[in-house]
């Protein structure tokens, strides 16, 4: 269980952001899911001080100087690693990632994987557009086997990245889908993952309205979940299998305890140390 | 979606004040997006109009006598996943003209005033439905208001979303 | 015991014993250069062992290279006084690194056959021991214990600090020491039954022996580090690495710090930015493919103004190169080798000891400078085990500026004068900030603009540049009109190099570099007043060091280099014929 309880707040959504205008294109997706993610964050009642973001690269990537949370910018792919080791040195922070298709799923893949097995307790948001939105639209492991695009002209022909499938595998303990549009909904889905010990896991349909205006019909796709969530990974796994991408909800909610590296009550000192090495 | 319709006026008034923070909340990022993408003229129609739902939410918690908001429930979404009186993000383009952002703003008032019409219906409580029927009264001259802004402006062009640029590479 | 042997060193100059231990696989001359050196150290005596074998990852061919002295030893001789082979199974493959002469000796196990012709081409005078029969003669006794003794013997260890050295080492249960001691002794004993008896140079008895300290390259540096603040690592293991993490690993939990093992180098480099950033000081280690690996993630480090140490223990390159084998190759990327203009810190330690001092002050330099901090050490240095003095400690560590609480207008990436701007740590209200890749203002808001970038460039640049790194900078000895210029482990080698040069009258500076960046060259500049002639002497290919002298410092006209690539190490006396032609010398010593 981690120590992030349900606390009456005193902050509203408003005091996680900052004065800086996001440069997304109006109708982007990422602008409910930053307010979906102040919300949760006033739902769960830390101050901005005591909450870091980190990023890597792309639109969604730019969240942290959005907020009035600590931030950490940093390069493509690996967010998830810079997470790790700020959460590591820092457990008493609630320490959030949040990033792109490509960002995570692509460059970032080898530390999506490990991130998931390694549980440590952090909480990773992806908007997912099917799409590199920053570099002019080319495909992401998401995108459609058929998406025309001018890097791969008739399509990648290549199946998608499953994340949910994959988050599950490879041992996240906590695993959801929430939709952009649906930015309530996406808050309490966030809320209930930062609360989730381990390493939890929402990716979050966020249209791209410049690269695929047809994700506007993603609306009409989604529904809720027709079961809740299981901790039963095997259970789990069997629906993700069948799962059409537009299931909003948990699929997993699971009960590994998260990695905490040992923490000694009385610490050696350096010269205990050298004891070691002296003739 | 929360359809749940409030039975007491205090839960009642504090959903309503939550369709109104949204809208607010949703037409200030909406200019901030306008602003950056140097669409000054809808940016401060906006504006205007966050200003406007920012009024309104401020008319209710004076009438309530809260200082400030209560702890809120999500707004109830009834259309869709949203509150009635929000604009759906995915209605915006960067190149929109005022009449298109007024047209937006004309539904979602169009919609709360349908939402309160609803909720009067449905309401068992006294006071709720009162409450629930004076609201759709103020929305309905919301509606008007817009529709008569609307007159005023002129209709956009034919190819007001042709930008003979291609998408920038950003960083 | 006079044995008719000079043991009066040539003034200045190290002599020692050198003794070379090979084997096949289980044959364990690993152990046995092991025990050999610990119990030099129980002897009150100073030593280092060099090990290298086959590629096999168990049983392949090995050979312990190990030079004792009364005094401290920082490189191998020029030849070794002995070599002892248990057997000769692929032990020709180490004939370039066990140089021997006709004043050498070769002892072989009578049951072996004589030595191939790599080594008794020399001149080494042959003689067989029958060390396996003797083990065998013991039950539970092994053949590398008599060897222990033989050679212990040999070179004039106590009998007493041989058996300390084996009890100490205690793996093995109560019976097997039982059997080994008796293995030990009757080395020992074989020793002065050889006919014709042998005269080695011997390890003179220490009456008074001083602190020292017996340790690794790679355990000095992750000493170092701890020392000065670390508590946080990420690493991913890579030869010849690994030890040092390793060693750390337990390290870190008994002082309260933790060691995470990543998934590769790109995250290794990236946790510890997110260690950093957290406000724990912050180290990876790695060897050449790795750092190239991290390249981007240091740059990451520069841009955002987020202090962390990457020891580089350099290896053959390029590419994978030669794992096992030391070389000086990766000094062109460590100094220039990001995209973008990136300063960042880059330092060698210039001996294992000095792997301690210099990695502390590695750490010190970076927390205080805000900036990644590439550490140059080697495989020579981080493999290699030495009896030393206790490393210097330079009294510095982590010492980082950061903002308080609620500082009014804070700007995380302010200008100041000396470049370096407080950062605010995670927790601390009224700061926040985001750190970010991207170029920014003051406040830390991404900005193309070209002011901001003059600005921030200036910053990074300027906090590096204008920084007093005070003396530690470089070793300085020696005076003349000529000097020698190096840098991390071949220092040693050039010093005895020198060292002899002097005994023969000629006045030579030595000048061992330990911070490479910022170029420090008003620093040499200082260093090389009245100098007219120097040498530049590295371990690589392309002249590397001799390279970015000359692009970033003022050196005197006709600048001479001497390298050569790993992956043999250079010899004392290799340099000292090098220095002697360079002297326009072709004849022997005045």
């Amino acid at each position: 269980m981690n120590d992030v309880g349900i606390q009456p707040t005193a902050l509203a959504p408003a005091a996680f952001k900052s004065a800086i205008k996001p440069i997304w294109c109006p109708g982007c997706g990422d602008f409910s899911v930053l307010s979906a993610i102040t919300k949760a964050l006033a739902m769960i009642g830390r101050p901005p001080h005591e909450v870091a973001i980190v990023s890597g690269i792309g639109c969604s990537s730019r969240i942290p100087a959005y907020t009035s949370c600590y931030g950490l910018h940093g390069v493509h792919g690996r967010a998830l690693a810079a997470a790790t080791g700020l959460k590591l040195a820092r457990p008493d922070l609630t320490v959030l990632v949040t990033g792109g298709d490509g960002d995570g799923y692509s460059i970032g893949g080898n530390h999506f994987l490990h991130a998931c097995r390694r549980n440590v307790d952090l909480t990773y948001v992806v908007m997912d557009n099917h799409v590199y939105g920053m570099t002019k639209g080319q495909p992401s492991p998401t995108t459609e086997p058929d998406w025309d695009s001018k890097l791969a002209p008739g399509g990648t022909h290549i199946r998608v990245f499953h994340p949910l499938v994959v988050a599950l595998a490879a041992g996240a303990n906590f695993v959801a889908r929430a939709f952009s549009g649906d930015p309530n909904g996406t808050a309490a889905l966030i809320a209930q993952a930062i609360r989730h010990p381990g390493f939890s896991f929402v990716e979050i349909l966020s249209p791209c309205v410049t690269f695929r205006p047809e994700q506007r019909e993603w609306k009409t796709q989604v529904r809720a979940a027709p079961v809740g969530p299981t901790d039963d990974p095997v259970r789990a796994a069997h629906r993700v299998m069948t799962d059409d991408g537009f299931n909003i909800g948990v699929l997993y909610a699971g009960s590994r305890a998260p990695y905490v590296p040992e923490r000694r009550a009385s610490p050696a000192t350096v010269a205990d140390l050298e004891a070691e090495f002296r003739v | 979606m929360n359809t749940d319709v409030a039975q007491t006026l205090e839960a009642f008034m504090a959903q309503a004040l939550a369709m109104e923070l949204e809208a607010m909340q949703r037409y200030s990022d909406l200019a901030d997006a306008m602003e950056m993408h140097n669409n000054r003229e809808v940016a401060e129609l906006f504006r205007k109009m966050s200003v406007i739902e920012s009024k309104h939410a401020a008319q209710i918690m004076s009438e309530m006598g809260w200082k400030e908001p209560p702890p809120l429930p999500a707004a109830p979404g009834w259309e869709g996943f949203e509150a009635a009186e929000t604009i759906s993000l995915d209605d915006v383009h960067y190149l929109m003209r005022p009449w298109h952002a007024l047209q937006l703003a004309l539904r979602a008032e169009e919609r709360a005033e349908r939402f309160f019409a609803r909720l009067a219906q449905a309401a068992t409580a006294e006071p709720v439905r009162k409450a629930a029927l004076e609201l759709q009264q103020e929305e309905h001259q919301h509606v008007e208001l817009v529709r008569a802004w609307l007159a005023k402006v002129p209709q956009p062009d034919p190819d007001w979303a042709h930008d003979p640029d291609p998408p920038r590479y950003d960083h | 015991m006079s044995d008719g042997i000079d043991r009066a060193p040539a003034r200045g100059a190290l002599q020692g014993v050198s003794v070379a231990l090979a084997g096949s696989g289980g044959s364990g001359v690993m152990t046995a250069g092991t025990l050999l050196l610990a119990a030099a150290a129980k002897a009150g005596g100073y030593g280092l062992m060099v090990r290298t074998s086959g590629p096999q990852i168990r049983g392949g061919e090995a050979a312990a290279l190990v030079r004792l002295a009364d005094r401290p030893v920082d490189t191998l001789g020029d030849a070794f006084d002995l070599l002892l082979a248990i057997d000769w199974g692929n032990v020709n493959r180490f004939a370039d690194e066990i140089p021997l002469t006709a004043r050498s000796v070769i002892i072989g196990d009578s049951d072996e056959g004589e030595p191939p012709a790599i080594y008794a081409g020399t001149g080494a005078r042959y003689l067989a021991v029958p060390m396996k029969k003797t083990a065998k003669a013991i039950a539970g006794a092994w053949v590398n214990m008599v060897a222990l003794g033989l050679v212990g013997a040999l070179v004039g260890l106590p009998r007493s600090a041989l058996e300390q050295a084996v009890r100490a080492d205690g793996k093995r249960g109560e019976a097997a020491l039982a059997a080994n001691l008796a293995a030990l002794a009757a080395g020992y004993t074989a020793a002065g039954e050889l006919d014709p008896p042998l005269a080695l140079p011997r390890l003179p008895r220490i009456a008074q022996p001083r602190d020292r300290w017996l340790i690794s390259g790679n355990e000095a540096a992750g000493f170092g580090a701890i020392r000065g603040g670390v508590r946080f690592v990420a690493a991913y293991p890579i030869t010849p690495a690994t030890e040092m993490l390793e060693w750390m690993a337990p390290a870190l939990a008994r002082v309260g710090g933790t060691l995470l093992q990543a998934e590769d180098e790109l995250a290794s480099i990236n946790m510890i930015i997110g260690g950093a950033y957290g406000g724990v000081p912050s180290l990876t280690a790695t060897a050449g493919p790795g750092l190239a690996l991290m390249a981007e993630g240091i740059g990451l480090a520069v841009a955002s103004e987020t202090p962390v140490v990457v020891v580089d223990v350099m290896r053959g390159g390029p590419s994978t190169g030669i794992p096992a084998k030391s070389e000086q190759s990766d000094l062109s990327f460590a100094v220039s080798g990001l995209h973008g203009d990136a300063p960042r810190l880059v330092l060698a330690p210039t001996s294992i000891a000095d792997c301690a001092t210099t990695t502390q002050w590695a750490v010190h330099l970076a927390e205080r400078l805000q900036a990644p901090a590439i550490v140059l050490s080697d495989q020579f240095l981080g493999q290699s085990r030495a009896i030393i003095d206790p490393p210097v400690d330079p009294g510095v560590g982590a010492e980082r500026l950061v903002a308080e609480a609620n500082a009014p207008d804070y700007k995380r990436y302010r200008d100041t004068e000396s470049g370096v701007s407080p950062m605010a740590i995670p927790g601390t209200p009224g700061v926040t900030y985001t750190a970010d890749g991207l170029e920014h203002t003051e406040a830390a808001v991404p900005s193309s603009a070209a002011r901001d970038h003059r600005l921030q460039l200036d910053k990074r640049s300027r906090k590096l540049l204008n920084f007093d790194y005070g003396d530690r900078w470089a070793d300085i000895q020696g005076d003349g009109d000529a000097a020698v210029i190096t840098f991390g482990s071949t220092t040693a080698a050039v010093r005895e190099a020198v060292a002899r040069a002097r005994a023969q009258g000629h006045r030579l500076r030595l000048i061992a570099l330990r911070l490479l960046a910022p170029a420090q060259p008003q620093r040499l500049a200082a260093a090389l007043e009245g100098v007219r002639r120097v040498i530049v002497v590295e371990q690589n290919h392309g002249a590397q060091f001799y390279r970015y002298l000359r692009g970033h410092f003022d050196l005197p006209a006709n600048p001479a280099s001497y390298h050569r690539p790993g992956p043999l190490p250079l010899r004392p006396g290799e340099l000292h014929r090098a220095l002697a032609d360079w002297n326009g010398e072709g004849r022997a010593a005045r």
